[in-house]
């Protein structure tokens, strides 16, 4: 399957930045603002300096004009920095779901009482159907509702949903029955019986979950916000009682004057977690948009978050851990002929074979004894497999070449009725011994005579080794979950380097072990496809589904990987990891700031009570009011400084937790407290030129 | 540091860190209901508490019934108390014919000593009579002490317990408490005290001869009995002769031990274990130090033990007693340093005022901050007379909350509230819904150890402001000036976290102080304790997440750092203006900047 991704769009593209600005001044409205009580704070703040600056127009505030009135604009822009990144954050996905509302035109749909073709229909808008109604779509039509193909097969192409244009087939029965509304039926007809009322099509829940209209804050991000509101709370207070702190200290020194409302409102301002709190909510937006760009779609954040802490992975062995498609790896001749004569006798019978295991056998017939043929003879006429006889080949120059598996081809040569129908004594003990390795017989014969035994193995995804181990150290347990037998499983898991195997699968078997783990304390993240899975995956913490998946399983997931990539897993847990850390990171650096603002800021606003407070001035910055200046202008630069940084979420790279604490402890916690002395200096000092 | 004060610092380390496993193990298996050496003789008595309370030791309580519990026994006991102070004066054992309290005087008391404060707005000598004393304070000592303990061990259930919603009996826990750990205790160092010269009597105070007669000079009053002065405004005085001293008398040894055992540190005198009746020798000194940190180190050990990771509680303890050495070598630093006016004078620099020269500096150091870190709030030596950043160092313990290493119990469920922060932004420094000893820290949890950490600052800094603006608190100040604020700051704080001890120089006997202190008082002692077992509560329910590679260590040295720096930064963030304005700039004052 070729992928086209969506072209990516840059974060910072003109368009989005200017809808974004537009949006952030929208979002200023407080009947929105207050959801994040920081920034709500703040705006109050900023309401209450401009107040200030009318009166210090008149002169009825200690401070000059410019200096309110500076202060007031720069805490109008720490709100407005705010609502622009929040902005920011959800307008890539807002100009996607714009182009999903675009490509979701007024359709109709063929409603039809039976599931069969030719029955007569009816036509109805698409907002009309019901769950179960029947409908019939043709070629070229799009598919009206989410649902589930009851009768016929399908092209269909489902770019509008996931961005890839190579149709994809959808068929009744099995694993592909699925079909999305919005979707093109290319060739073929099918009729799908609708499995969601409008409204609640997984387009319609996918608009609005880019959108985030939908979008609710996260246990963690609540748990976050209550720290944020408890500081905020103590650092109002802090400058409350200030105020009488001053009056009382120039009463009894006898010279100075008390601290003003603005300067209060300013420190208030500077020591309060704006810079997390502003970038709260953009940082779980943008982690959504990024699984997004990598076609993942999270029905919720906290399910992403959830993948953050996942420590035990069920992968299913085929997709997953190994290529889905087997690998021809050996011919085994058997009755007297020799591997050469099996090679040629398998090249042939594989030349038309377009599937990837036919396409191995070539490859290797080529390797192995240097055969070369790349098309069909002119005569040969293909025999294409079917589920009847379960086996394929070519027929030329008289001799019918066929591989199949072991007893339709014992049946093949039986039915040829040309000569002896020889069944090679050992061919019964080779087979087995194949298929009891794990691998896959095919046997190979031409017109009556078998001529031995390709071995078809499965074969390890390269690579997934060093993932696996990627995942050991940070702390996850990958368990493979196969219908192989257990021999098998434990071969494929050793090479593979899985942790654990679950062999012989049945579905009540995969609930089981994941009850068992989260019994345990474990968090459980699954990959599924098949309706089979579904129990499973709606008892998993982190379950997702394949979107090539059954609608039961896409249900019960809660993350939908459009490409349906398994491995897929690996990029939902980073980013749930990300956007944590870039959640901690940037609480710590909002808190280690406040450190040089208060040596920055008590020194400036006490120096008239008490001169020999000039000593805590370490930043030697020029006059008490440049210096509170100062640090307002830096707390509120920081946020569009850090919008990268929250949007694209904090680098990670898997190590043990300790040693992550302390890089990030260096990084984020000595810098936040380092980085403010040097900006805020730099301020000061550019503010001296003026 | 001399030699011998680096020998006596250290040996009272080493002393203090080999006894705290034997008695964190035996509080974890007192708690657990198991076997102790104690057990044979207690048990009877156990049951009979139990029998005559109707209580039903089998009866797990859910952390509501818990907390009313605890609630209920510490206002009756506070009623009690608040009963015997106004009626003093018709109860028997007053042999000085001392007076009943005011109103507002015996309600900060009761509610002082109910909540482990024992701050003291009187003069124990000549105010409390011995039964106020032995009935009234003593029994509380125990029961205020005992409550923080009960609290601690259910805050440990919490963590421990697994899909459970109960955190123990309370009544079982409170009996437990006294009955195997503070009552056998005080009474081995009651007799300790004994016999290095501590007194227990209940004597009438004795007037004895001064063996050198003295005079001292008294202001001369005129018939209004306002002072005279004369033509430069001095107050005209004159020689009064002085040859004889009333000794105050009482049971003070059996207070003494309890005093600093429950880290209550209510004096039986005035002068709390400056006086040499309380405290009377260097030794008799280093083992009140010990006594004080001795049971809240401890519960380091149990929580370890109880935890299935002793690791862990020794990394709790290690992150407290840094704290502690580092506050102990700035007010040894500041003190030897002294106050450069004075020593131009010619007067030996290091500051002495104030202290007791059988401790001398290092010992007063050492009693300064273990007094301060935990909630006792005895004295050896008075704080208000130390170098301004000397005097710091007991303000700034108390400020960070009184985790070092905490009064009984109250130490460690306040670091426990710390650490559940630290452990919340670390976790998510690392990508992991934080989690601590298996349990997930969530939004309840949040709230929760931010109530606990974060009343006491708030309750400082709304009273603080209070005491600035109102007039009539204005005028207890008698220093003006920066030392006049800390001393209001040092007041509040002091209250707030249930510490008790005081910067002099404040008339703290005003309606204003008694009432906004009681207040103070009980908001910051239940508050936490209710949010700790609403905490210990949701905690309890969670079930257990096994720890993997990506979980977080919090026993090792990275995580000890990174809470003693969530400890400092929040009380620097929420104090630091505060403290500016009253010692820092005291400080540069006195150094001439």
């Amino acid at each position: 399957m070729s992928k086209h991704a969506p072209k990516p769009v840059s974060l910072f593209d003109a368009r989005l930045l200017k809808a974004a600005l537009v949006e952030s001044f929208r979002k200023l409205d407080p009947r929105d603002l207050w959801r994040n009580p920081v920034m709500f704070c703040v705006e109050l703040a900023s309401v209450v300096t401009l107040v200030t600056f009318v009166a210090s127009l008149s002169g009825h505030t200690p401070e000059p004009a410019w200096f309110t009135g500076q202060v007031s604009a720069w805490l109008w822009l720490t709100v407005i920095f705010a609502t622009f990144a929040e902005s920011l954050a959800e307008g890539r996905g807002k100009a996607r779901a714009a182009s999903l509302r675009k490509s979701r035109t007024e359709v109709t749909a063929k409603l039809v009482a039976r599931a069969e073709f030719g029955a007569p229909y009816r036509v109805v808008p698409a907002q009309e159907l019901k769950k179960g109604d029947l409908i019939l779509v043709e070629a070229h039509e799009q598919i009206a509702g989410d649902g589930e193909v009851v009768a016929g097969a399908a092209l269909v192409n489902e770019s509008a949903v996931t961005g890839e244009s190579a149709p994809v087939v959808r068929e009744s029965g099995g694993d592909r029955s699925a079909v999305t509304g919005g979707t093109e039926v290319i060739a073929n007809a099918i009729v799908v019986r609708i499995t969601a009322n409008p409204g609640e099509t997984f387009l319609d829940r996918m608009i609005s979950l880019i959108e985030g209209a939908k979008r609710r804050k996260t246990p963690n991000e609540v748990a976050l916000e209550v720290l944020l509101i408890a500081l905020t709370l103590v650092f109002l207070l802090v400058c409350l009682n200030l105020r009488p702190l001053t009056v009382y200290s120039v009463a009894a020194a006898g010279k100075g004057s008390p601290v003003s409302l603005t300067v209060l409102v300013a420190l208030f301002v500077c020591l309060a977690p704006t810079t997390i709190a502003a970038l709260l909510p953009a940082i779980g937006i943008a982690g959504m948009d990024r699984l997004f760009q990598k076609n993942v779609i999270a029905l919720s954040g906290r399910a992403i978050e959830a993948a953050g802490d996942v420590n035990v992975l069920l992968l299913d062995k085929t997709g997953t851990i190994t290529l889905g498609n087997r690998e021809a790896v050996e011919f085994v001749p058997v009755g007297g002929h020799s591997e050469r004569e099996v090679a040629e006798a398998a090249l042939l019978a594989s030349l038309a074979d377009e599937t990837p295991e036919g396409r191995s056998v070539v490859v290797l017939a080529k390797k192995c004894c240097s055969l070369k043929a790349d098309a069909p003879p002119a005569d040969a006429r293909v025999i294409a497999f079917s589920a009847d006889t379960r086996l394929s080949g070519l027929d030329t120059a008289g001799c019918r070449y066929r591989k199949g598996a072991a007893d339709s081809i014992v049946a093949f040569v039986k039915g040829v009725g040309v000569g002896a129908a020889a069944v090679p004594a050992q061919l019964h003990d080779v087979v087995d011994r194949i298929a009891r390795a794990g691998a896959t017989p095919l046997v190979v014969c031409r017109d009556a005579e078998i001529f031995g035994v390709i071995n078809l193995k499965d074969i390890v995804k390269g690579g997934i080794q060093e993932r696996f181990q990627q995942l050991r150290s940070m702390g996850i347990k990958t368990v493979m979950i196969t219908g192989d037998n257990p021999l098998t499983a434990a071969a494929i898991a050793a090479e593979a380097q899985v942790d654990d195997f679950l062999a012989q699968a049945k579905p009540e078997d995969k609930l089981r072990l994941i009850k068992e783990n989260q019994e345990a304390g474990f968090m459980v993240a699954m990959t599924g496809d098949g309706t089979n899975d579904a129990p499973a995956l709606a008892q998993a913490d982190v379950a997702v589904a394949m979107n090539t998946g059954t609608q039961p399983a896409r249900e019960a997931a809660n993350i939908i990987d459009l490409d349906s990539n398994p491995t897929k897993l690996l990029d939902i847990v980073e980013v749930g990891k990300q956007i944590l850390m870039t959640r901690g990171n940037l609480t710590t650096f909002s808190i280690s700031n406040d450190v040089a603002k208060y040596f920055a800021i008590v020194p400036a606003m006490m120096i008239s009570v008490y001169p020999q407070l000039g000593v805590l001035n370490v930043m030697r910055l020029a006059t008490p009011l440049s210096a509170i200046l100062s640090a307002v202008i830096f707390n509120a630069l920081v946020i569009p400084f850090l919008v990268p940084l929250a949007l694209r979420g904090t680098r990670f790279r898997p190590m043990p937790a300790e040693r992550l604490l302390i890089n990030n402890l260096f990084i984020f916690g000595l810098g936040g407290v380092l980085a403010p002395f040097v900006g805020i200096k730099a301020i000061d000092m550019v503010l001296g030129l003026f | 540091m001399n030699a011998y004060e680096w020998t006596q610092t250290l040996i009272f380390f080493l002393v203090l860190l080999a006894l705290v496993r034997p008695l964190g193990s035996y509080l974890a298996r007192v708690f657990a209901g198991e076997p102790t050496l104690l057990t044979p003789l207690l048990v009877p008595c156990e049951r009979l508490v139990y029998r005559l309370c109707g209580v039903e030791a089998d009866r797990e309580m859910d952390w509501r019934r818990y907390s009313f519990g605890i609630l209920w026994f510490n206002l009756i006991g506070g009623a009690v108390l608040l009963a015997i102070l106004l009626l003093q004066g018709v109860l028997p054992l007053n042999p000085q014919k001392l007076p009943g309290f005011s109103w507002h005087l015996a309600l900060s008391t009761a509610i002082s000593f109910m909540t482990n404060t024992n701050w003291q707005a009187y003069s124990g000598e000549s105010a409390a009579s011995y039964f106020s004393q032995v009935v009234g304070f003593a029994v509380h000592n125990f029961l205020s002490a005992a409550s923080g303990i009960v609290v601690a061990i259910a805050a440990i259930r919490g963590f421990v317990r697994r899909r459970s919603s109960e955190l123990g009996n309370c009544w079982v826990d409170l009996t437990r408490s006294t009955l195997y750990l503070l009552l056998p205790l005080s009474l081995v160092f009651a007799l300790f005290l004994v016999s290095q010269g501590v007194i227990q009597n209940f004597r009438g105070y004795r007037t004895v001869p001064l063996l050198q007669k003295t005079s001292y000079d008294k202001p001369k009053l005129d018939a209004q009995g306002n002072a005279l002065k004369d033509a430069t405004g001095n107050p005209v005085t004159e020689k009064a002769p002085l040859s004889e001293v009333t000794i105050p008398m009482g049971p003070v040894a059996s207070q003494e031990a309890i005093k600093e055992l429950g880290t209550n540190g209510g004096g039986f005198f005035n002068a709390n274990s400056a006086h040499p009746f309380e405290n009377p020798t260097p030794l008799t000194n280093q083992v009140e130090v010990f006594l004080i940190l001795w049971i809240g180190a401890g519960l380091t050990y149990c929580f370890g033990e109880m935890a299935g990771n002793t690791r862990q509680g020794w990394a709790i303890l290690t992150v407290m007693l840094a704290l502690l050495v580092l506050a102990v070598a700035v007010n040894y630093w500041a003190e030897s340093a002294g106050d450069p006016l004075v020593f131009h004078q010619g007067v030996t620099q290091a500051n002495l005022e104030g202290k007791e020269t059988r401790f001398g500096i290092a010992g007063s150091a050492l009693f300064t901050a273990a007094s301060t870190g935990t909630s006792c709030g005895a004295v050896n030596a008075m704080h208000d007379s130390m170098t301004p950043l000397g005097g710091m160092v007991p303000l700034s313990l108390i400020l960070l909350s009184e985790v070092v290493v905490g009064g009984v119990g109250t130490g460690l469920y306040t670091m426990l509230a710390f650490v559940v922060i630290a452990v919340f932004v670390a976790g998510l420094m690392i990508g992991r819904t934080p989690e601590f000893l298996g349990k997930k820290i969530e939004v309840r949890e949040m709230w929760m150890s931010i109530v606990t950490v974060l009343t006491s600052g708030v309750l400082v800094l709304i009273f603080t402001a209070l005491a600035l603006v109102v007039p009539s608190a204005v005028a207890s100040m008698a220093n003006p000036g920066a030392h006049g604020l800390s001393e209001v700051l040092y007041a509040f704080a002091s209250m707030s976290n249930n510490n008790g001890s005081a910067f002099a120089g404040l008339n703290a006997n005003t309606v204003f102080y008694n009432v906004c202190g009681a207040l103070a008082m009980l908001l910051g002692r239940f508050a936490p304790i209710v949010a700790t077992l609403a905490m210990a509560g949701s905690l309890a329910g969670k079930k257990y997440v096994p720890a993997s590679l990506g979980t977080l260590p919090t026993d090792k040295l990275p995580f000890m750092l990174w809470l003693t720096l969530v400890i400092l930064i929040v009380g620097a963030l929420t104090f630091f203006p505060a403290l500016s304005l009253g010692p820092i700039v005291e400080h540069l004052v006195m150094v001439g900047r």
